[in-house]
């Protein structure tokens, strides 16, 4: 859980184009709105043609360095299978690894999990995972909501906010 | 991003655009490039004139000749741009302007995405204009009013030097009240200040430097700078995104954070090693702090030359301090970035592949063929220098190489510095002729899809006059331009250009399909409007 006077490190892991920029937008977003101090990191460019891609996003009441030492990250999540193993150095030792892969019916493929009233995408699984993370958070989930509408378009909206929830009681 | 007046996200390049509006930035110019690009396609949202020039030596000329006129100019690019500029730069120096100007030089210390890591600290120096840099959003937007109020007080231009990590990276950002520029632009007829012939360049160069002994003194006392208390035993002299590493590794130490990093204050520079046990300089790249401290005999400690590479982080300046020379741990390796699914690049590439060819290449996408499954790349300097290396390999070369030697180029690169290189070929041509192919996919791919002369459309993708390289090419003299739409004509195409003893441009044109459908919505948009 959150200590106020302590910074959470959340990394969020995936390849160029799965939304992990988007993702580490409405982690940001909800953690500001719930006034903390916020800095969000992450390298774009090159990285974005299929590459791996991270994010970095921290909070508490102070943040410097926009950037979460290696081996201090409190949550990585990977939104990609394969992208696992070189992320785990990010880690703290009381860290948790939260993979799309694991949280949703261990399932390599996310389009394998398609459900009938919460349809996990390769689109919204970020989302998803945001939703798994909220659950050892403490932010209000009106604020995670705002976040959503406020980064995403609006005929995603009640799609990823179902997902959030679904993502939740997994968590 | 609105513009309303309550604290809110923002990236640093953000930062720079808002602070832009609320400044009244008359016109900002800047050719693509990260992390530099998101600034002015910010700038134009929140409803500012914002152009792509063809490249950045003419996006500060345009931005040299609004300043001249009295107003505000925010001119951006990446930090090897700075060298495209660098002509007009060290000139602009002497002139001085009369409304403000802002060169932003983004840096990327670590090459997250660019073909070397130079510090553009030693431009300011090289070149004597002033040099802010700041640590976060916040300090972007912040610094931004100072730069132009600075640029305008003492009639100079001013570097706004950023990295990848201030670029990028977001914050809270808390706006100001508006501050648009209080003059109105009328032209002012003043030779000896503005026309660098020699008579007039000799007093120029001497009244700059009278001013930057002042700035220097003014600096002295700029809230720009900044002493946070702490240890005597630890002082930490810093400036930009390193700040915030130190200030995390080392929340005990004393630290003097920089925010105006030329001209130097060197006098409280040197208070604050006196004042310490250890002084310590924390910079990301060139010892550039070090050096202009050493020479004024100051006293203080650098980084070991291992922590010269790369970015910095929290860990590797604790390691600083800790005077660590142990390997650092390796990084595992992620996944590389490569040619998307269905890239029309793939095409051209396979072919060349197939054919032998020696390819000199370019910067842009397409010079993600070096990597596996293609690795059909043979050279990558700088923008634009696919053609000249090429027609130097074909001078140099034995026939039968030469022959296989092939320039390729993208469409906004042969735009920003390729044009030259065909007046090269035309003018100086080898004898076993040449082929240049330019891969026009019809945007500025790399960087996140920009506009730019080719395409016909501004900025902001609206209709404007095209620029087609076809019409170029001929006009300049190349006898064989072929325009190719289909890409399985190319390797035809190849082998016939190859065969002949002249120049031959061939352009492959396939919309980059990553941007297709953005791309098709334009030219339908552009199309309704005529």
């Amino acid at each position: 859980m959150m200590d106020a006077n302590k910074v959470t490190n959340v990394v969020i892991a995936g390849l160029g184009g799965q939304g992990v920029i988007r993702a580490a937008n409405i982690l940001a977003e909800t953690a500001f709105k719930s006034g903390y101090d916020v800095k969000q990191g992450e390298i774009h460019g090159m990285s974005q043609r299929g590459g791996s891609v991270t994010s970095d996003v921290r909070f508490g009441k102070k943040v410097y360095s926009p950037m979460v030492p290696v081996g201090e990250a409190d949550y990585v999540l990977v939104l990609e299978p394969s992208q696992e193993d070189n992320n785990r150095f990010y880690l703290a030792d009381h860290g948790l690894l939260l993979s799309i892969g694991r949280f949703l019916n261990d399932a390599a493929d996310v389009s394998a999990l398609d459900h009938d009233d919460t349809p996990v995408t390769a689109r919204n699984c970020n989302v998803a995972l945001l939703g798994v993370l909220s659950g050892h958070l403490s932010f209000d989930d009106g604020q995670w909501e705002a976040a959503i509408r406020v980064n995403l378009p609006e005929k995603a909206h009640d799609e990823n906010i179902r997902v959030f929830h679904y993502g939740k009681t997994l968590a | 991003m609105g513009s309303k007046m309550e604290p809110r996200l923002a990236s640093g390049n953000q930062a720079v655009a808002w602070a832009a509006r609320h400044l009244g930035v008359s016109l900002g110019t800047g050719y693509p490039g990260t992390p530099s690009t998101e600034i002015l396609e910010n700038f134009s949202l929140l409803g500012g004139r914002a152009q792509w020039s063809p490249n950045e030596k003419v996006a500060l000329e345009v931005g040299i000749g609004v300043a001249y006129g009295g107003a505000r100019a925010l001119v951006t690019m990446k930090h090897v741009g700075v060298n495209v500029a660098a002509d007009p730069l060290f000139t602009v120096a002497y002139t001085g302007v009369r409304g403000g100007l802002v060169l932003v030089s983004a840096d990327d210390p670590g090459m997250g995405s660019s073909q070397n890591e130079q510090d553009n600290r030693r431009y300011a120096k090289a070149a004597s204009v002033m040099m802010l840099e700041p640590a976060d959003a916040q300090e972007a937007y912040d610094f931004l009013f100072d730069a132009f109020f600075l640029s305008e007080t003492w009639n100079l231009p001013v570097m706004f030097r950023m990295t990848t990590r201030v670029c990028h990276s977001r914050g809270i950002v808390t706006p100001r009240n508006p501050s648009p520029a209080s003059k109105t632009p009328h032209f002012v007829r003043d030779m000896p200040s503005y026309v660098m012939i020699p008579g007039y360049a000799r007093p120029a160069h001497r009244r700059m430097r009278e001013k930057m002994t002042k700035i220097a003194e003014w600096n002295e006392q700029s809230d720009l700078n900044t002493l946070y208390e702490g240890d005597r035993r630890l002082g930490i002299v810093t400036s930009g995104v390193a700040f915030l590493h130190a200030r995390e590794a080392a929340p005990y130490a004393r630290i003097l954070k920089l925010g105006m990093t030329y001209p130097l204050p060197i006098h409280l520079i040197r208070r604050f090693a006196a004042s310490v046990d250890r002084c310590l300089v924390i910079e990301e790249n060139d010892p550039y702090l070090v050096e202009s401290l050493r020479a004024e005999g100051v006293e203080c400690e650098g980084k070991l030359e291992m922590y010269r590479f790369d970015e910095l982080n929290v860990a590797r300046v604790r390691r600083i301090i800790a005077r660590d020379a142990s390997p650092e741990p390796a990084r595992p390796k992620g996944k590389p970035p490569q040619l998307c699914k269905g890239c029309p690049h793939r095409i051209a590439f396979g072919v060349m592949k197939k054919m032998d060819c020696i390819i000199s290449g370019d910067i842009g996408c397409y010079t993600l063929s070096v990597l596996p499954p293609f690795e059909t790349h043979d050279s990558c300097v700088c923008m634009g220098a696919s053609v000249g290396v090429g027609l130097g390999l074909r001078h140099a070369l034995p026939d039968d190489e030469a022959r296989r030697v092939v320039s390729v180029i993208g469409d906004s690169t042969f735009m920003h510095s390729g044009l030259t290189g065909v007046v090269e070929m035309v003018y100086n041509p080898p004898k076993t002729g040449h082929v240049i192919v330019i891969l026009d996919n019809g945007t500025t791919a790399m960087t996140g899809m920009q506009e730019h002369p080719g395409t016909g459309r501004t900025l902001d993708h609206a209709k404007t006059n095209q620029v087609p390289a076809e019409d170029v090419c001929r006009a300049i003299g190349v006898k064989n331009v072929h325009v190719l739409e289909r890409a399985g004509a190319f390797e035809k195409a190849l082998r016939d250009g190859l065969a002949k003893a002249e120049p031959t441009v061939i352009i492959l044109r396939k919309l980059c399909s990553l941007a297709a459908p953005k791309l098709k919505k334009y030219q339908l948009a552009t199309e309704e409007e005529t």
